[in-house]
């Protein structure tokens, strides 16, 4: 889960990082009575959206005091590529001398943590790092000291103060369960080196240790997502007319594609996840039957999962609601025998498989 | 012969008086797992389809010596255990899903000093048909034979061995590696065990969107594997992942798309099937 702005700046200052110092809102009234917590004399208002690229999109504004509240109205509302500003933040201003970039990635072939610094900052680092790789240091955090950076950054003039934000946003990484934090840009000013920005990611399976960030995850759901999300099955809304339950990322992605591969369109990613319950799968029914789809297919092939599981909460959603769109089911795996038995007594046929069930399914609804 | 497992591979099961554990046990032993021991703190003592229960691992291996550990411990508490496992000499199969990355990079780390495997997080296991199974993949759907299989996904392999066993195209070894984004063992590391393995003549890979592991498997199969390699890539109508973080995938030199692994394979002279059913045929 993505923070915003703000939310991963506080986790940088608790760490012992200087911030760029500001106070979120989400109305203009708010904004007088908090100026003077800001030792400054001019600002910036910034939307506290979680989409890249909000400067562009003129969602960064400079404000002195006497224009702050008309700046701060022409943010708070906009629409920055598809996401509505609720909420601003309203910074001091910084003297920039210059800009830096650090970051510390997941890296998944080093199996461990990459920090990457570069001393042009403000810009697209993927950018940069295509065409002008000398000007990106990476290195494996396992191999990181305060001396082995120092190595590379010999002769930069802030080089002492760099290597101690590492460090601290080392601690900060791990210390939220984050995947990412980045600061772009570090910014170069009199009082020293400065997050004027933050970039933080949240792993979600860590998310039990942040009890602090649970609410917040669920404002960002949909609806459906968000019962989705309680019930503990993955839920993508997608924009097609054929719901899909199944289970296991890939064989759910598979179905998605097979069902493209035949010309229909999904109207759902639903991962039952594994080890399904009988009530799991009766709740992924109900979950995936609010979108209006005009088919369904259920395609699932049991490891973890149990076949007779996934029968019985067919069949017990079926007992409660009439399903009138067309349905094609496929069962195969764990269990299997006992859950062709359920459904077999209970008059619901399957396809043996996942191609000829796309097929099917896609020419019943066109 | 196989790869990582045979009928000689002895295994202890981590949570084995949960569901899960218990479910699977059984299912392990049917198919002729050498189940040796199972470990759940406080449940030392009992018994759960005649294998014996120790409190931690360290109980476990001073009675039973073993190969393996497959862990079926809830997220919170997976990476203890499989720090335990690997300290005590085991290699891991780590079937939990839902690990923190934070936890899991640790377990990771252990296994580097220690010199040892870990199969996932959050995979299926793997099994040498007609020997032995470590993990949850359902045992009627496997054929003796020659294909090895190696994959990201636990239930899209269960899909492609099951067509290839319908044609009576067997399997020498299948493995499962992980969905997670932090694996242990990679397609790289299993490629390399059926290059060498004589009873394993041709090779199905199913990869998926995000990462690079596809591409640089790719690039591996180019210069040093000689066997018969081909490929399904799921997620070519997948919309952008959301839990992706952004310079993560592309500073390490590639998107995570479905496109750029179907390419980075055909250039490496890989067939791609467009359904998981197409393996067969270019096989």
């Amino acid at each position: 889960m993505k923070l915003k702005e703000y939310q991963g700046k506080a986790i940088f200052k608790k760490n012992g990082i200087r911030i760029q110092e500001g106070f979120p809102v989400n109305s203009v009234d708010e904004i007088q009575g908090k100026l003077s917590e800001l030792d400054s004399s001019e600002y910036v208002i910034k939307a506290q959206v979680l989409v890249g690229g909000r400067g562009k999109s003129g969602g960064v504004k400079f404000a002195t005091k006497e224009d702050i509240e008309d700046v701060a109205k022409s943010i708070l509302g906009m629409d920055l590529k598809g996401e509505k500003v609720d909420q601003i933040l309203v910074c001091e201003k910084l003297d920039f001398l210059g800009e830096l970039y650090v970051s510390i990635v997941v890296n998944r072939v080093e199996k461990g943590l990459t920090l990457i610094v570069s001393l042009e900052g403000g810009v697209d680092i993927e950018e940069l790092a295509k065409t002008s790789p000398s000007k990106v240091i990476k290195m494996p955090m396992s191999e990181f000291s305060p001396g082995s950076l120092m190595e590379k950054l010999k002769g930069f003039e802030h080089a002492t103060e760099l290597v101690e934000i590492v460090e601290k946003l080392a601690k900060s990484m791990v210390e939220s369960d984050a995947e990412l934090v980045e600061i772009n840009p570090l910014a170069i000013t009199p009082k020293g080196l400065v997050a004027a920005d933050s970039k933080v990611i949240i792993d979600d399976n860590a998310l039990f240790r942040h009890p602090e960030f649970t609410s917040q995850k669920e404002s960002e759901l949909t609806p459906i997502e968000k019962e989705a999300n309680k019930a503990g099955v993955a839920y993508v809304e997608l924009d097609g007319n054929i719901a899909i339950i199944g289970n296991g990322a890939g064989l759910v992605m598979a179905t998605l594609d097979a069902i493209g591969h035949y010309g229909g369109k999904p109207a759902n990613f639903l991962d039952v996840g594994g080890g399904a319950s009988v009530e799991k799968m009766e709740k992924s029914l109900e979950i995936c039957m609010k979108k209006d789809p005009k088919g369904i297919f259920i395609n699932i092939f049991g490891g973890i999962t149990r076949c007779d599981n996934i029968a019985q909460g067919l069949v017990d959603y079926i007992s409660k609601n009439e399903i009138k769109i067309p349905m094609v089911v496929r069962l195969i795996g764990t269990n299997e025998a006992e859950g062709q038995k359920i459904l077999t007594e209970n008059k619901i046929d399957t396809l043996a498989t996942m191609g000829e069930c796309a097929e099917k399914i896609v020419s019943l609804v066109k | 012969m196989s790869i990582l497992i045979d009928k000689n591979t002895k295994v202890i099961v981590q949570g084995i008086t949960g569901t899960q554990g218990s479910f699977h046990t059984r299912r392990m032993i049917d198919y002729g797992t050498q189940v040796v021991a199972g470990v759940t703190p406080g449940k030392g003592g009992q018994e759960v389809h005649g294998v014996p229960v120790y409190n931690s691992m360290a109980e476990a291996v001073a009675e039973h010596s073993a190969d393996f550990s497959v862990l079926f411990v809830p997220a919170k508490f997976a990476k203890d255990a499989a720090i335990d496992a690997l300290s005590n000499g085991l290699n891991v199969v780590f079937i939990t899903e839902d690990t923190p990355i934070h936890d899991v990079i640790k377990v990771m780390d252990v296994a580097r000093d220690k010199g040892k495997i870990v199969v996932g997080p959050n995979c299926p296991g793997m099994i040498s048909p007609g020997q032995s199974k470590i993990g949850i993949m359902p045992n009627h759907i496997f054929l003796e034979g020659n294909v090895g299989v190696v994959s990201r996904s636990g239930t899209l392999t269960y899909e492609v061995i099951n067509e290839l066993t319908r044609k009576g195209i067997g399997q020498s070894t299948c493995i499962g590696i992980g969905g997670d984004a932090i694996i242990g063992t990679n397609f790289i590391d299993v490629l390399k065990l059926f290059e060498k393995d004589k009873d394993t003549e041709k090779i199905v890979l199913l990869g998926e969107i995000g990462g690079d592991q596809e591409e640089k498997a790719a690039e591996f199969i180019k210069k040093n594997v000689t066997k018969k390699v081909v490929a399904y890539i799921a997620g070519i109508t997948a919309p952008k992942g959301k839990r992706m973080g952004h310079a993560g995938a592309i500073i390490s030199g590639d998107s995570g798309t479905a496109e750029s692994k179907i390419k980075a394979f055909e250039e490496a002279g890989v067939k791609v099937a467009k359904l998981p059913s197409g393996i067969v045929e270019l096989l």
